[in-house]
């Protein structure tokens, strides 16, 4: 049967890619970032997950305002990286599980999560930033990937309590998936950040690390948080916070921070990341 | 109409369901620029190829005149007027920058000495017109 090892909590700014892309990691601003992250990255090398489901949000590159699917998952057998505005990056086309994703879109739906099924879709810097944080500048990437977009663009987005009761259905669901498969969870985007209005630049340092520190022992009581305290809090773009209750759902009631790296800024957002690994 | 969600945070445009009906050409105008052919078409004439969209003349002319909060207030959402910022050549955090009133350097001195403290208030509530 598939089980799930490990949830990784990645913000996934746009900027990272950029610099990935333009040779600029090793710079002082971008260093600490990057070397952030290697400890996961040689971490996941070693656990070599079958499957990743990454929860992140679309920014107006597959989808526009024409259709806004609150909650969307990925069932092709590839997906392109987006084109942004200035060419997609430059990195590899993203392999897709079509047989994991329909099970999920299936059980799901009978769980009565109502999926958005979504068979051709660009995917843009919210999901490939965060697979080149864990892998770095490769030839093809290590394994298929599930791509499952939620809608924190239009408000509302779905409710924090709404996410983790996902999650929770996504554990179920891969739990009854018939082959053998290690499944890892990535929940994408944040921490605090305001990229709009005479607030921009919000950074709220002492709510990431509440945020943190609770992920893995107060999950409900963060998936308690109304939307209005991520806006107010956490800054109006920071409310993709609830994409990491996604990820803390599908995992055990019991799990273990194995790894934490909180930096300062990339281009507006504090990066947060996590690694909770299922006990 | 009334929006659907507090609308008190200083300094912050929340795109809730009113913003979304009143600003929903003008952010398919921001799409629209994803292709190269329409970029180089709104360049070429930006009075022009805005009239292709059903704006209204006030979004028109924040457009013309890049007046970034005031497109948000008039329905924009910050992820598509990005589209536009990307078209002009401009990074994200400087149009940020341009929505705080601060200068790009004193904006990217402010992230990396930590960021806005959300205890501060913005000092200036709507700063479009000093640039």
């Amino acid at each position: 049967m598939a089980h799930i090892s490990a949830g990784v909590g990645c913000s996934h700014i746009p900027a990272i890619g950029a610099a990935l892309d333009h040779g600029k990691a090793a710079e002082p601003y971008w260093a600490p970032v990057f070397n952030g992250f290697a400890p996961t990255r040689s971490w996941i090398a070693d656990e070599k997950p079958d499957v990743i489901i990454l929860v992140y949000n679309d920014h107006a590159s597959a989808f526009s305002l024409d259709v806004i699917p609150t909650f969307a998952i990925g069932c092709a057998a590839s997906f392109n990286p987006a084109d942004e505005g200035w060419g997609p990056r430059q990195v590899p086309a993203v392999q897709g599980h079509p047989g994991l994703a329909w099970h999920l879109a299936e059980q799901l739906i009978l769980d009565e999560f109502d999926m958005t099924i979504v068979n051709k879709m660009d995917v843009d810097h919210g999901l490939t930033v965060p697979l080149s944080l864990m892998f770095g500048a490769v030839p093809a990437w290590p394994c298929p990937v599930i791509p499952l977009a939620v809608n924190v663009i239009q408000y509302p987005p779905p409710t924090g309590n709404r996410c983790f009761d996902l999650g929770k259905a996504i554990g179920r669901a891969v739990a009854s998936y018939p082959e053998n498969l290690k499944v890892m969870v990535f929940g994408t985007g944040g921490l605090s950040h305001q990229l709009q209005g005479p607030r921009a630049g919000l950074i709220n340092r002492l709510w990431d690390t509440a945020f943190l520190d609770r992920l893995s022992h107060d999950p409900a009581g963060l998936a308690a948080i109304p939307h209005i305290d991520y806006l107010r809090e956490a800054g109006s773009e920071g409310i993709e916070m609830v994409m990491w209750l996604i990820m803390r759902g599908a995992l055990n009631e019991h799990v273990e921070e194995t790894y934490r790296f909180y930096h300062v800024p990339a281009s507006s957002t504090a990066v947060g990341h996590i690694v909770l690994v299922n006990r | 109409m009334t929006h659907t969600v507090s609308n008190d945070i200083a300094g912050t445009f929340i795109f809730d369901s009113v913003r979304s009906r009143q600003g929903y050409h003008l952010n398919m105008f921001c799409m629209s620029l994803m292709k190269a052919d329409n970029r180089d078409a709104f360049r070429a004439d930006e009075d022009a190829y805005l009239h292709r969209f059903a704006m209204t003349a006030a979004q028109r002319d924040a457009v013309l005149r890049r007046a970034w909060n005031t497109m948000l207030e008039l329905g924009g959402n910050v992820y598509y007027t990005a589209k536009l910022a990307a078209t002009d050549g401009m990074p994200v955090a400087h149009m940020s920058a341009a929505m705080a009133g601060l200068h790009p350097l004193a904006y990217q001195a402010m992230m990396v000495a930590g960021g806005r403290d959300g205890a501060s208030p913005p000092d200036a509530p709507h700063p479009d017109e000093a640039f």
